[in-house]
């Protein structure tokens, strides 16, 4: 069953089939009341917190956009220093602009302090609060409005669209996080049960989720969910865990889908279909996921082997 | 019993006195002495607190802010480009209205980078919404901190305050320094009772989005709670102060000589103590000559200056900053009460020490003497120096 405490209520000014509002009301649900959560500038935010309302039904503080890391340092040094801290969760979140690059000194300086906090990445892939503009998340050849399609777009946009997607995994790894882990809006309960198996160990935690953006994905909104179960069942988009460094959990497929699949179901990969260009970008994906092969055994050995 | 010792060794003495629950710093000089002072009290259990080591200023600015939010008495101390750094975050700590205190060790700002004193860094923050405080000597120093923290914490102002004091001049210079009983500091500054904070047992929001409806009213509460309610107990704290441990507290500026003087060297910070040498020079030779130094720069003192100028026939501003492009800022807002209060009095204007450049005696007297018409005059500019851009 999925925790209904509902300690994020409905009525806020979320897009229709949001993917970060859906993963924001499973973490608050599964952490519990006992919750202090800091947020970075963002849409989780903005359609949340709309003064006089607020749907956190747990204490909230929103400071800047790239700075819940030092703020929720702060709020655990408090409770520390007051000897309160026992018993409390404490989660600072941000997308993956404010998480992977405004915010990543911050969040940096918070793991390597090693201070007891979840930290969390709703990763919709670009700036969707300003308009869809491309961040260090932002995946191969993704079309943004700072990535656009055109003519010139390869020589105009070559780095920026066509890059590799930042890993916050392995960044969070390196600062030896006790909890590492990847989830998805498709499987609440096991992105449920990620958040609570990261509150239960003392440190710093990081939980990476994607949140499928109809409106920057230019996806259909009905289809959050199978965009976000298309991403890892492709391999693009694998489920991991990491408990003090050592890989624990990955999900396995007996076979993995063709990226196209994943891709074709977003209209910012339109332009991929079409072209040597397009066709060099598919290539790349397909390199991707045989990277998460390779890395994470994602393919169940078959009963032959 | 006084205690000869370093201004920054002082000021963190002092801080522990006042049992902050957090501090958060990054290394910056002139500033790092306070806060490794502080690390040093922790360390050596006489100071119960947490010292959270960050990776930059703005950090450690969000750092304390996040403390503050949480219930806890906050500090945290830098100067210059660390402050600089802070300063969305110090929008947004009095925004908040959050009751940080912050030491600004006052040193000029890049580029050319230069590591001495001057006030430039803390006027580029001179509208986020804080309470300014000047100190002249270690002893201030140390007494504008214990004002501070009782001042911000106040429920009905909830602000954060900067005690500004100037580079290296205050921060590395020694001083005999009287320091108050641990008991006498808790009853004039007692623990902190935060009015709203986290608390899961009574959750709110902090740091709503605030559309046009209701972020001007936001606003106007700052600026009438600076006005009213801190212009008010700043004066009211400095009397507490003098009455708790029997040291003069000046409030919101200090009369030096001021009885019949006609001519008002006015300034803020240590360079006070060359200015009332000058007066005191004057004085020898039968000049109406006083001193008005400002303890408060924000709220700006309106009324308490145009009441102490009011016999006054010459003004000579010196300050150790430069809105460049215009005058100095502490000029402009001086020459705004005085005219907006229909004084007939002449205000001169002169910028000097930027980048620790030594400020002369003689150059004050001379700046008298000259009796000149002048809005941002650079003292001692070299001819020599200037030509060619470093």
């Amino acid at each position: 069953m999925i925790d209904e405490k509902i300690l994020f209520a409905p009525g806020h000014t979320a897009c229709a089939g949001c993917g970060q509002s859906l993963a924001a009301r499973l973490v608050i649900d599964a952490s519990g009341k006992n919750t202090i959560v800091g947020n970075n500038t963002g849409c989780l935010e903005v359609f949340s917190t709309g003064y006089p309302y607020s749907s956190w039904r747990v204490p909230f503080i929103h400071s800047l956009f790239e700075n819940t890391g030092a703020v929720m340092s702060g709020v655990e040094a408090a409770l520390r220093h007051l000897g309160a801290k026992e018993g409390i969760n404490l989660i600072a979140q941000a997308g993956d602009g404010g998480f992977g690059d405004i915010g990543l000194q911050a969040f940096s300086g918070l793991w390597e302090r090693g201070q007891d906090i979840l930290t969390i990445c709703y990763d919709n892939e670009a700036y969707m609060n300003t308009g869809i503009q491309r961040s260090g998340l932002t995946p191969i050849g993704s079309r943004t409005t700072t990535t656009p399609v055109g003519p010139n777009a390869a020589a105009g946009n070559v780095r920026s669209s066509f890059s590799f997607k930042k890993n916050l995994v392995d960044i969070a790894l390196a600062h030896r996080c006790v909890y590492v882990a990847t989830a998805s809006v498709h499987v609440p309960l096991d992105l449920q049960r990620r958040v609570k198996e990261a509150h239960k160990m003392k440190g710093p935690k990081f939980l990476h989720i994607l949140c499928p953006c109809p409106l920057g994905w230019q996806s259909d909104v009905s289809l959050t969910a199978e965009i976000g179960r298309l991403a890892v069942e492709t391999g693009i988009w694998p489920l991991v865990e990491y408990k003090n460094g050592e890989l624990v959990n990955v999900k396995k497929f007996k076979e993995l889908k063709p990226v196209e699949e994943y891709l074709k179901l977003q209209r910012r990969y339109n332009h991929l279909f079409q072209g040597e260009a397009g066709a060099q970008a598919l290539e790349a994906w397909r390199a991707v996921v045989q990277e998460n092969v390779k890395r994470f055994g994602l393919l169940e050995p078959t009963a032959q082997a | 019993m006084k205690q000869f010792l370093e201004g920054a060794d002082a000021i963190a003495r002092t801080v522990a006195l006042c049992r902050p629950g957090v501090i958060s710093a990054y290394p910056i000089t002139p500033q790092t002495h306070i806060v490794e002072n502080l690390a040093d009290l922790i360390a050596q259990r006489k100071l119960q607190c947490q010292f959270v080591n960050v990776e930059s200023e703005h950090s450690a600015a969000s750092c304390v802010l996040g403390a503050s939010a949480a219930g806890v008495r906050a500090y945290t101390s830098t100067s210059s480009q660390g402050l600089l750094l802070m300063a969305e975050v110090l929008f947004n700590i009095a925004g908040m209205r959050l009751p940080v205190v912050l030491c600004c060790v006052n040193r000029s700002v890049s580029a050319p980078i230069n590591i001495w004193n001057d006030q430039q860094d803390i006027m580029a923050v001179r509208d986020a919404g804080m309470v300014q405080l000047f100190a002249e000597s270690v002893q201030e120093s140390c007494d504008l901190h214990l004002q501070a923290f009782k001042i911000g914490e106040d429920p009905d102002i909830m602000l954060p305050v900067v005690v500004n004091i100037d580079g290296f001049t205050l921060s590395h210079g020694f001083e005999a320094v009287e320091f108050p009983e641990q008991s006498a500091v808790d009853v004039f500054l007692p623990a902190y009772r935060a009015p709203y904070k986290l608390d899961v047992n009574n959750p709110m929001t902090l740091g709503p989005l605030c559309g046009p409806e209701y972020y001007l009213e936001q606003r106007y509460a700052i600026q009438e709670t600076l006005n009213r309610e801190v212009m008010a107990k700043v004066q009211k704290v400095a009397d507490e102060f003098t009455a708790a441990f029997g040291r003069k507290a000046f409030g919101l500026l200090e009369e030096y000589r001021m009885e019949d003087a006609e001519t008002v060297l006015l300034s803020f910070g240590s360079l006070c103590g060359t200015l009332k040498e000058a007066a005191d020079a004057l004085r020898a030779k039968g000049r109406k000559v006083g001193v008005v130094r400002l303890v408060t720069y924000r709220p700006f003192p309106k009324e308490a200056l145009v009441r102490a100028l009011a016999k006054a026939k010459d003004v000579l501003v010196f300050e150790k900053c430069i809105s460049l492009g215009a005058d100095g800022p502490v000029y402009t807002e001086v020459t705004s009460a005085l005219y907006g209060a229909g004084a007939k009095v002449a205000v001169n204007g002169y910028v000097c020490g930027l980048g620790g450049r030594d400020v002369a005696l003689d150059e004050i007297l001379a700046a008298v003497d000259a009796r000149e018409r002048v809005s941002a005059k650079f003292m001692n500019v070299k001819q020599e120096n200037l030509g060619s851009f470093i």
